[in-house]
């Protein structure tokens, strides 16, 4: 029987993995997917948000502003890409400049540090590219961009490292309160916990609904993106947001962390599971970035993607122990929900122990991480690190720099990847412009080298998502 | 510890072994080719098809062939090559920085530099193709890669967008190897790709071609299970109604290519909007003096064969500028009139031509029974008939020196007309 259970490999139960791995505590997370950050966590505007949009007392207000401050420091000592780069939500007319005197006075009362409203000539001189129709704009400096995959990834592999158990592929199809705990029934072998945690993201109902009478429901919103090439990546300095209004919350433009430029999203009804782009969504955020931005070459796109909010009847998220003692859950996690993860971890690890979890720290604990990005070091760092290590003179992906070094290293660490996509996530590999046209088939190769499987086994991303049906008449290298 | 380089040429293809060649031949020295693959080639190592060297060689090699015989010139010339070797950076005072796993990472000096990095294809992202996000999408390309170089076959029935030569190619190669093709969609109401190939790839095959048509949705969990195509109006937007749905679990895209600049761009050499490549003068020269380009890098070849005739050019001045420095004189430019989508080179130096210069030019439309005019101060100084022009076909025309003389403010204009408005 191990202590804590968690349920969804999400930046929330990867966060929450993280923070337990401290302590002297058995725990283990369950996620239905081949691996981490494959949800909702990687599909997202990946915006470190202030924390002036939620309304105070709420607790997306509180975690928004907590969790803004933690990603900080995490970044840095996780080493994962991050940039505060900070914000602006731009008015256009009299009622908008209403709004952001409002976004102002709500930021405030949240605690978020910084904020200013900003005149016309204030935004056009930090951002010559933005429409000439603003009026004047909030500006939060706290805002930031990271990369959301890699903030689940970096404190799943930290956590694991320091022994907490990772279970990949494994579904939760149930669960039965036992004497002393839980039974989770699985895709695989049942498992036993003391303490379970619902982290499911869009699926956090359905997973409730196993326990606990049934007292809200997932209606997933579905939102659309463009995501553009580097040659785009400088239009804008700072996350540009529009003023929330009927049509929604607007549509941001803003630089990646990676150096792209993301325009999105739209806001629509979607099924669970539909990830799928359409004309119509998409003609949308382009014709709302426009107003914002006017010049952004489509041309430039490179990839279009969507993610799914959990949204629920509930405007907050939904945090705690429920109705079945020794159950919590993290549910209802829409926007903002990533800045939000690892301040919700923090929280939850408090209640486990007011709920009874005995917490003692390791004494051993080691969250140290380093990861070498060739294409960030000097030419002499570069020089020593091939030195050192020929495949690190070895370019795999020619759009992004990235040497077999690097992606070596990340099938060798904690939690290694086992598709292209996997790889991805933790190298960058196949982001650029040619989306891993010619990489592709050389980082499946790798894979399978490094991790002693067949090439053809190697999927894209998740399970089923082969790329490979068969040889050819001759097969092999002609 | 900088070795200096008479010619370094960035790119191992068909371009850049004809440029080290001919810059040997002509008198460089010390040349070097930096490849970033295991061997020299370039794309030709993955067209195992017949249909390479019609012009060059006057016979039908394969990609792997037509390379072969320059691969093999290279022996005896004492033309230094790199393999494995990934240039980062050209410097406009020609400092190329390229790395590989034995000599590390090098900053290498050229008198000249001859850029030949080729081009990529577009990919599904580039034109925002609606839908799921499976696997079993690919540039037909990336899917030829793992046919012909790694022996694995990628889909079992399979759609393809777009009629450019590689699609059309790869439609016959995954038939032979026993997939099911469905069909070509072409967005456009014509082809892009060469007719023969048109014929012998799909009609031969009886594979049907859907022009004005384009994919407005793909559907999948895990693998493509759906494609729905439908027909397009004039614009190209979508005809609701008209919606076909394939049962197929791959599609490929033959979207057009891309001339991959981005070492160029780092240096700051002028690029040409419509090509997506350099500028350049008669002999190859982009705006940076000293630095050339020819090849696919420059603009997108239909044919190996005038890759590695401009390239030639390309590597002769890239020698003589090594010897004897900077070409100087007047300029006249090539401007693209109507019908035209661009002109190679878009600038000529009168002073260095001999006897002619050779205008590379694309058509925007199909069209038949038309005359090519150049002209200059709205004199038309030289004609040529044409039957039939198409996008998907380069055209090439000869502009003699003897005419330089009637070129009016230094502009020339290159323009295509129907017979009956022809002057
Ligand atoms: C369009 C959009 C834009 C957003 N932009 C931002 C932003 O800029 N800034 C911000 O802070 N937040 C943003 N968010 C919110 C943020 O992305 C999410 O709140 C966060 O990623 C949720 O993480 P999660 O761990 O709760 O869920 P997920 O990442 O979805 O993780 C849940 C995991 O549970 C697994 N799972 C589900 N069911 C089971 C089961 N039965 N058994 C085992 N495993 C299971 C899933 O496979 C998944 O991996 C955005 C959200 C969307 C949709
Ligand atoms: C699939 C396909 C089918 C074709 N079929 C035919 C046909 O039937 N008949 C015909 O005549 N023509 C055909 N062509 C056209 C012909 O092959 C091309 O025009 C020709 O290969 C272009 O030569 P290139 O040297 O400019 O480019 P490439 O062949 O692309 O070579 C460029 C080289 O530069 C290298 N490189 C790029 N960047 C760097 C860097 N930073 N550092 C180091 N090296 C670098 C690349 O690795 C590559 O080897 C076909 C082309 C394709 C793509």
């Amino acid at each position: 029987m191990v202590d804590v259970a968690i349920i969804g490999g999400g930046v929330c139960g990867c966060s929450l993995l993280y923070e337990l791995s401290r302590y002297d505590v058995d725990v283990v997370l369950l996620e239905k997917e081949n691996d981490v950050s494959v949800g909702t966590t990687k599909a997202n505007s990946a915006i470190v948000h202030a924390g002036y949009d939620p309304e105070p007392g709420t607790k997306m207000a509180r975690y928004n502003v907590e969790g803004n401050a933690i990603i900080k420091e995490l970044c840095g000592k996780l080493d994962i890409p991050y940039k505060q780069i900070g914000s602006l939500v731009l008015a256009f007319d009299e009622e908008q400049e209403e709004l952001v005197k409002e976004l102002f006075r709500r930021g405030t009362e949240n605690g978020v540090p910084g904020l200013r409203i900003l005149t016309a000539e204030e935004v056009f001189s930090m951002e010559p590219n933005v429409s000439r129709e603003v009026k004047s704009a909030l500006y939060a400096p706290s805002a930031g961009i990271i990369s959301p995959w890699e903030l689940a990834i970096a404190q799943a592999e930290t956590a694991v490292k320091n022994g907490a158990k990772m279970l990949l592929n494994t579904e939760v199809t149930g669960i039965r309160k036992t004497d002393g705990g839980f039974s989770i029934e699985t895709n695989g072998e049942p498992i036993e916990a003391r303490y379970v945690v619902n982290a499911a993201g869009v699926n956090c109902d359905l997973i409730n609904d196993m326990l606990c009478p049934h007292t809200f429901t997932v209606t997933p919103g579905k939102g659309q993106y463009y995501l553009l090439d580097k040659s785009q990546g400088e239009l804008v300095n700072h996350v540009i947001f529009q003023c929330p209004s009927k049509l929604g919350k607007g549509v941001l433009v803003s630089p990646t962390v990676h150096g792209n430029l993301i325009v999105g999203p739209n806001a629509e009804p979607a099924e669970r599971g539909d990830l799928g782009t359409t004309a119509e969504g998409m003609d949308f955020v382009k014709k709302m970035a426009a107003i914002s931005v006017p010049n952004i070459n489509y041309r430039d796109s490179i990839r279009n993607f969507s993610g799914l909010r959990a949204n629920t009847e509930i405007d907050d998220f939904i945090i705690g122990e429920t109705e079945v003692k020794g159950f919590f859950r993290i549910a209802g996690i829409k926007s903002p929900g990533l800045t939000s993860a690892p301040a919700i971890a923090r929280d939850m690890v408090k209640m486990l122990e007011a709920g009874g979890l005995s917490l003692t720290e390791k004494t051993d604990f080691d969250d140290s991480r380093k990861v070498l990005r060739f294409k960030h070091l000097s030419h002499a760092e570069r020089a020593e690190a091939i030195r050192k290590n020929p495949l690190y003179g070895k370019i795999i992906c020619r759009c992004e720099t990235i040497t077999e070094g690097e992606i070596v290293d990340a099938l060798h660490r904690p939690l290694p990847p086992c598709s292209i996509d996997g790889v991805k996530r933790r190298c960058g590999s196949g982001m650029g412009r040619c989306q891993g046209g010619f990489c592709g088939p050389r980082v499946q190769e790798i894979i399978s080298r490094e991790l002693h499987v067949p090439q053809a086994s190697v999927m894209q991303d998740r399970e089923g998502m082969y790329i490979i049906t068969g040889e050819t008449k001759t097969g092999g290298r002609q | 510890m900088e070795t200096l380089y008479d010619v370094i040429v960035v790119g191992g293809g068909p371009a850049g072994l004809a440029a080290a060649l001919e810059a040997n031949k002509s008198g460089a020295q010390k040349v070097l080719i930096l490849e970033r693959n295991r061997e020299l080639g370039g794309i030709l190592n993955q067209c195992i098809h017949n249909g390479f060297g019609l012009h060059y060689f006057k016979e039908e090699l394969t990609g792997p062939e037509y390379a072969g015989r320059f691969i093999e010139q290279l022996k005896d010339t004492g033309i230094e090559v790199m393999l494995d070797t990934m240039v980062l950076e050209v410097s406009p005072d020609k400092t190329v920085h390229a790395m590989n796993s034995q000599n590390g990472y090098m900053q290498l000096k050229g008198k000249a530099i001859v850029l030949n990095m080729g081009c990529r294809e577009r990919t599904r992202g580039a034109i925002a193709i609606p839908g799921d996000r499976p696997a079993g999408i690919f540039t037909a390309g990336a899917a030829q890669l793992y046919m012909n170089v790694e022996g694995y076959m990628v889909g079992k029935r399979v759609l393809i967008l777009g009629s450019g030569d590689i699609g059309l190619i790869m439609a016959r190669r995954m038939t032979l190897e026993g997939a099911k093709v469905l069909g070509c969609v072409e967005l456009m109401p014509y082809s892009n790709g060469l007719n023969r190939n048109i014929v012998q790839c799909l009609n031969d095959y009886d594979i049907p071609l859907y022009l004005s048509h384009t994919i407005t949705d793909i559907r999948g969990d895990k693998r493509v299970e759906q494609v729905v195509v439908s027909k397009v109006d004039e614009n190209r937007r979508p005809i609701p109604g008209t919606e076909m749905v394939f049962d197929c679990d791959t599609v490929l895209l033959s979207v057009g290519l891309i001339p991959e600049n981005e070492l160029s761009r780092q240096s700051g050499i002028e690029i040409d909007r419509r090509t997506n490549g350099p500028v350049v003068y008669e002999n190859m020269e982009t705006s940076i003096p000293g630095i050339f380009a020819s090849g696919n890098v420059v603009h997108v070849h239909d044919l190996v064969d005038f890759v590695t005739a401009e390239s030639q050019r390309a590597g002769k001045a890239a020698a003589l500028y090594a010897q004897n420095g900077e070409a100087q004189g007047d300029i006249f430019t090539l401007e693209n009139g109507s019908c035209v989508n661009y002109t190679v080179p878009q600038k000529v130096r009168p002073s260095n031509v001999e006897k002619f210069v050779e205008i590379f030019f694309r058509v925007n439309f199909v069209y038949s029974n038309v005359v090519i005019q150049v002209s200059s101060g709205g004199e038309v100084l030289c004609s040529f008939k044409r039957e039939h022009m198409a996008p998907g076909e380069m055209e090439k025309i000869v502009f003699p020196k003897a005419l330089f003389s009637k070129i009016r403010d230094g502009k020339v204009t290159v323009s295509v007309v129907k017979e009956a408005d022809a002057k």
